[in-house]
């Protein structure tokens, strides 16, 4: 069989593990697709290789196609977002020297508590808390924002390439970082930090990698979309199947991809955190997710939500902005490429964020379908319809 | 008037090459060689341009610097922004990146990243040739040690050893230094 070559660029980590897995395990070859995997070394060349045709699709922090839609960071072509390949899956580490701070103050890392681990932060430091983030647009800085902003904590953010975030915690640059797995795991087991929580205890359900391509390169290739589209949702739906989740170490833990070892990988995926080079364990039930609760969709509501943030950080126009990054959620080509391959499809695009604090059923094109948890730690709940906050 | 510009680069004789194309332009060119505190040192510099590797991973740092100074105003810009097209194509295909302090005459940008441009494609014909002898000398040990084991096992000669190799490469339309790789795994199992 003559199969068509789809160039695919990734950043080493955990939630690119649909990619890998499509390409490895046949899901693309069975679409006809002959993945060309491309390893780039950070965030600016990727997207860079997107914009200028080097690849032709791209796992990507969720806010940046949303940030290009804003007009902010030299827009010089729309992207995307065709599906979401990870929710959660980050982490907050804090150097040791913070760390014993916070155990003297009585702070129990129970890595569950957001609002806790705030404000026994606030109380130990002083001086402004520098952390470490991947990059200026990235769910990692929305994150940090949101969970800070009223925690009365000075706090810088400086931008830290991934795979240099555990060095750059032992050297002294940063007392403190919010990177994705398997970084933060690989800076615990260095003896560099400890984590203080999971991404998932600011917000349940953030959307952190997606798959983003060229708008102009959708509209001249839906064939070819289509088929990237079933086959890393395939993965997806492969990666959710415990017994998968080993062979999914393995392969990531290859010099090609992650190239971290297979055990400290493994953690993210079982969701059993080592918290502390002691070597203390805490469970996290949804650490990282790649299928279940409808993970893929490309929901308005969550683009809109990270437009929000950016709007009012740069003093854009939340109406305008929100709308710009709902239009870039390819909602229709999920529908479309995804119906026939077996997707339960939610029945609306947009949903309330943070209304859900148990598994609730939704209405569904087959009846109904599970969505998780997505509670935001404040309680706060995001209309994207008029919400500003 | 003379251009500052300052090169994030870590390999000393390739920096040197870069500060050897534009310091007859006339320019003043510092190199940085260290990943850790780059955003402050640059911040110090205040250089009209930064020249870097792309596949320098340091790069995310420089683009936190571009941005910190106002997104929409962008005082300090990766150079895609506002040069043409087929320089910004030939720049990502060398593999270097550029930022910009707002307000640089366009033609002047352009002499500068010429002459980069024309230094990064010979770093890449360097590490691409260095790449293929590194791949060449490690099939080459592998296929030793494969020759060596069957040697021992089987008792024949070097020439016939190799000539197994290569037999067996060919029914299975293998290379040598993958059949060979498979015999060194395998024999490090049995023994």
């Amino acid at each position: 069989m003559n199969l068509t070559t789809c160039r695919v660029g990734f950043v080493p980590l955990l939630d690119m593990a649909p990619i890998v897995i499509a390409h490895e395990m046949g899901f693309a070859a069975a679409e006809g697709l002959a993945l060309d995997l491309q390893r780039a070394p950070s965030w600016s060349s990727l997207r860079d290789m997107l914009l200028w045709g080097q690849v032709d699709a791209a796992h990507m922090l969720a806010p940046v196609p949303v940030a290009m839609a804003l007009g902010l960071g030299g827009a010089v072509a729309r992207l995307d977002i065709l599906q979401v390949l990870s929710i959660n899956g980050d982490v907050i580490g804090v150097s040791q020297g913070v760390a014993d701070k916070l155990r003297m103050a009585g702070h129990a890392f129970a890595f569950t508590d957001a609002r806790q681990a705030a404000t026994d932060l606030a109380r130990v430091v002083d001086g402004p808390l520098r952390i470490g983030v991947p990059f200026p647009f990235s769910t990692h800085v929305e994150l940090v924002n949101y969970w800070l902003r009223d925690a009365g904590l000075e706090y810088e953010l400086c931008t830290i390439p991934p795979p240099r975030m555990a060095d750059a915690l032992a050297a002294g640059e940063v007392d403190a970082f919010c990177v994705g797995e398997p970084w933060g795991s690989v800076a615990v087991e260095l003896g560099a930090g400890t984590l203080l929580l999971p991404s998932r205890a600011i917000w349940a359900v953030a959307p952190e990698k997606v798959l983003a391509a060229r708008h102009d390169w959708v509209c001249e290739n839906p064939a070819l979309t289509g088929c990237l589209m079933r086959a890393i949702w395939r993965a997806a739906r492969w990666l959710s199947v415990a017994d998968n989740r080993l062979i999914a170490s393995e392969i990531l833990a290859r010099p090609e991809y992650v190239n971290a070892p297979v055990e400290i990988l493994d953690r993210a995926l079982r969701g059993e955190m080592v918290i502390s080079p002691q070597g203390e364990i805490r469970q996290v039930p949804d650490m990282i997710r790649f299928f279940d609760g409808a993970a893929s969709f490309p929901w308005r509501s969550q683009a809109a939500w990270f437009a929000t943030q950016l709007a009012a950080r740069h003093g854009l126009d939340p109406e305008t902005s929100r709308a710009a990054a709902k239009a870039i959620c390819r909602t229709d080509l999920y529908r479309q490429n995804l119906r026939a391959a077996g997707a339960d499809l939610p029945g609306a695009s947009e949903k309330l964020e943070g209304s859900l604090h148990h598994p609730t059923a939704v209405a569904s094109e087959r009846g109904q379908m599970i969505l998780a948890p997505d509670a935001f730690f404040d309680g706060q709940i995001f209309d994207s319809s008029r919400n500003t906050r | 008037m003379k251009l500052h510009i300052v090169i994030v680069e870590p390999d000393q004789t390739r920096a040197r090459l870069v500060i050897d194309s534009l310091q007859p332009l006339g320019h003043h060119v510092t190199v940085i060689s260290e990943a850790a505190g780059l955003a402050r040192r640059v911040c110090d510099i205040a250089p009209d341009i930064v020249l870097i590797d792309m596949s320098n991973p340091s790069r995310d740092t420089l683009e936190e610097m571009a941005l910190a100074s106002g997104p929409m105003e962008r005082p300090v810009a990766f150079f895609v922004d506002r040069t043409d097209r087929d320089l910004t194509q030939q720049a990502i295909e060398a593999g270097v990146s550029a930022y910009v302090v707002d307000g640089l005459q366009p033609d002047r940008v352009a002499s500068v990243m010429d002459a980069a441009i024309a230094r990064f494609q010979m770093f890449r014909r360097m590490r691409m040739e260095l790449e293929t002898t590194r791949r060449a000398l490690e099939e080459r040990k592998l296929i030793d040690r494969a020759k060596g084991i069957l040697m021992k096992a089987r008792g024949v000669t070097e020439e016939e050893a190799y000539a197994l190799l290569r037999k067996t490469a060919m029914d299975q339309g293998r290379k040598v230094a993958e059949v060979a790789s498979a015999l060194v795994t395998a024999a490090g199992l049995l023994s």
